[in-house]
């Protein structure tokens, strides 16, 4: 018993440790610019909300073209990797062709490339086809399955689904495509799920492509904004730096508090097996 | 299974592999593509030009890179195993059915869904600021804290406990591993005599190791690429004094503000060469230390 109450007193104090940060950062997002530094506690002494509308305008664009920017790239590129995703996960955990194995070597193989190897030949391409400063670097790979990561994850789903499903819907008279759409998929919505949530938060928070390839400051997503609050910081600006940089995890913690479930046991079964 | 059915399953196969078959296109034209650049004088403006070994020479002699290599693997050295540690040690006090599991692990997971954002980057700076709250904390039992972020000797510190920070994502695939370990195992080492530290070595280390494999191999090859937190930390210099340049973060200055597009070819490749050969590495150094129960 005494153990067990050691044991919660040490993660509640951990657990306080890791959520500090955050809160700090809530915090400072309602103080007065200039007190963050001076007035120490996370509860604010003075409280300034003006920070939230005033940093929502303190850029050259409204912060909410931003997050719609941001929102477009994200919903486009969880259709991306769902659709083209799922095919291949399909095809590769219930379909038998030829060269099979070998193909699904390959695609493991690319889920240790790192990414930069592949950059500059990209980038060129890109260039040539007039793409830059557009948001077609950022979406079109996603509708073209090459996050491995997912279709791994769909694989490891559907090959846990039972194989007589396939059978009866074959005697049934059903293809493969109307019997990955209409027994394999609505059975994998699980896999779709985690799929989607790992989507969104590993797009939102996004820094690299969007930083290569957009110049054109309408057309940012929300990390490359924040960035500028840093490059004109100054002690007014704390306060509503801050609050946009909370604006700008609260859909990530929106979606982990919703999809919590799904994330756990994603990330559990891509270690597992 | 008749001839014919098999070739119409091959047919729907390569249909439903479409897009993939594409999207390798686009992964395997630009990877022997930019093997062949990195042995190319390139500026993006210029076809490239043929100069065989000059971009490893240079790379062989450029201070800079090899500072950048240098963080990087500091920075890999010490977060990784630090890491790791800590996802296993709060992993294990999670297990045994605690009450409050998904609370506990919704606030040691949450961060690392937020270690790699721009904000938390930036909310990083400032808390190491040299007014900033962690100097504040030590302030008060009395320690007078460095100017972390501007001081060369400590700004990378503060990535590596940031990335720390970020332990939950292996902390959740050791909690999955750890429930499947028969509890029938400890049970008979525990009739055996055997204490909660023998256990922990004799049990569940052993039993765990294919996860912390997993686990380790994933953190390497990941540490190694790192490049938002050295970026929004410096403004995109890798400063102070390039004590944050990590080797991305170089080939990103190299590449793309300067251009150098074959030398950055060079310099991804080195990683690529490197990365690959540190996994074997660890493939083969898993066959003594891993074990498969199975």
């Amino acid at each position: 018993m005494t153990t067990n109450r050691i044991r919660h007193i040490g993660l509640c104090l951990a657990g306080a440790l890791m959520m500090y940060p955050l809160l700090w950062m809530l915090s400072s997002s309602l103080k007065p610019g200039a007190t963050v530094f001076t007035q120490p506690g996370l509860w604010p002494a003075s409280w300034d909300l003006t920070n939230y509308p005033d940093g929502w305008t303190a850029l050259e664009h409204p912060f909410s073209l931003y997050l719609a920017n941001s929102f477009v790239i994200v919903i486009l590129s969880i259709i991306g990797n769902l659709v083209s995703c799922s095919l291949a996960a399909y095809g590769f955990a219930r379909l038998r062709f030829t060269g099979r194995r070998l193909f699904f070597a390959l695609m493991l193989g690319t889920m240790m490339l790192p990414g930069h190897v592949l950059l500059v030949p990209q980038y060129v391409v890109f260039a040539k086809l007039g793409w830059l400063n557009t948001y077609y670097p950022l979406l079109v790979p996603n509708f073209l399955a090459t996050n491995a990561f997912y279709i791994f994850l769909m694989v490891q789903f559907m090959r846990a689904l039972p194989t007589e499903l396939d059978d009866a819907a074959r005697i049934d008279g059903c293809g493969p495509f109307r019997t990955f759409w209409k027994i394999i998929m609505p059975l994998s919505l699980p896999a779709f799920a985690t799929t989607a949530i790992f989507t969104f938060i590993s797009v939102w928070n996004e820094f690299f492509g969007p930083l290569l390839y957009l110049t054109d400051s309408e057309l940012y997503t929300v990390p490359l904004a924040l960035r500028q609050f840093m490059d004109s910081e100054g002690q007014s600006q704390w306060g509503q730096m801050f609050a946009m940089s909370f604006v700008s995890l609260a859909p990530v913690i929106g979606f982990f508090i919703a999809g919590q479930k799904y994330l756990v046991k994603g990330i559990a079964t891509t270690g597992l097996k | 299974m008749s001839v014919a059915r098999y070739r119409r399953q091959d047919k729907s196969g390569y249909i439903f592999l479409l897009p993939w078959f594409i999207g390798m296109l686009f992964t395997i034209i630009p990877f022997f593509a930019s093997l062949y650049l990195a042995f190319t004088d390139y500026n993006l403006l210029n076809p490239p030009e043929w100069v065989g070994l000059d971009n490893v020479r240079e790379m062989l002699a450029d201070d800079r890179l090899m500072q950048s290599l240098k963080v990087t693997v500091i920075y890999t050295v010490v977060s990784v195993p630090l890491s790791l540690a800590a996802a296993l040690g709060v992993a294990m006090l999670l297990q045994h059915g605690i009450r409050g599991l998904p609370v506990y692990r919704a606030v040691f997971y949450l961060p690392s869904l937020l270690g790699s954002s721009v904000a938390v980057v930036i909310l990083w700076r400032y808390l190491f600021g040299v007014d900033g709250v962690i100097n504040k904390g030590l302030a008060l039992v009395g320690i007078t804290g460095p100017a972390w972020t501007t001081d060369p000797s400590h700004a990378l510190t503060t990535l590596i406990i940031l990335h720390i920070w970020t332990f939950g994502s292996p902390m959740v695939i050791f909690l999955a591993g750890l429930r499947q370990i028969p509890a029938a195992y400890y049970e008979a080492a525990s009739v055996d005599g055997a204490g909660p530290w023998r256990r922990f070595i004799s049990v569940t280390l052993p039993l765990l190791s294919p996860i912390i494999f997993f686990n380790l191999v994933q953190a390497l090859i990941a540490s190694l690429q790192t490049f938002t937190q050295g970026f929004v930390m410096s403004g995109g210099t890798g400063g102070p004094a390039d004590s944050t340049l990590f080797y991305n973060l170089y080939l990103y200055l190299r590449g793309f503000t300067q251009f150098d597009m074959g030398y950055a070819s060079a310099m991804a490749w080195v990683l690529f060469v490197l990365i690959a050969m540190l996994t074997a590495v660890n493939f083969l150094a898993a066959r003594y230390w891993v074990f498969y129960d199975d």
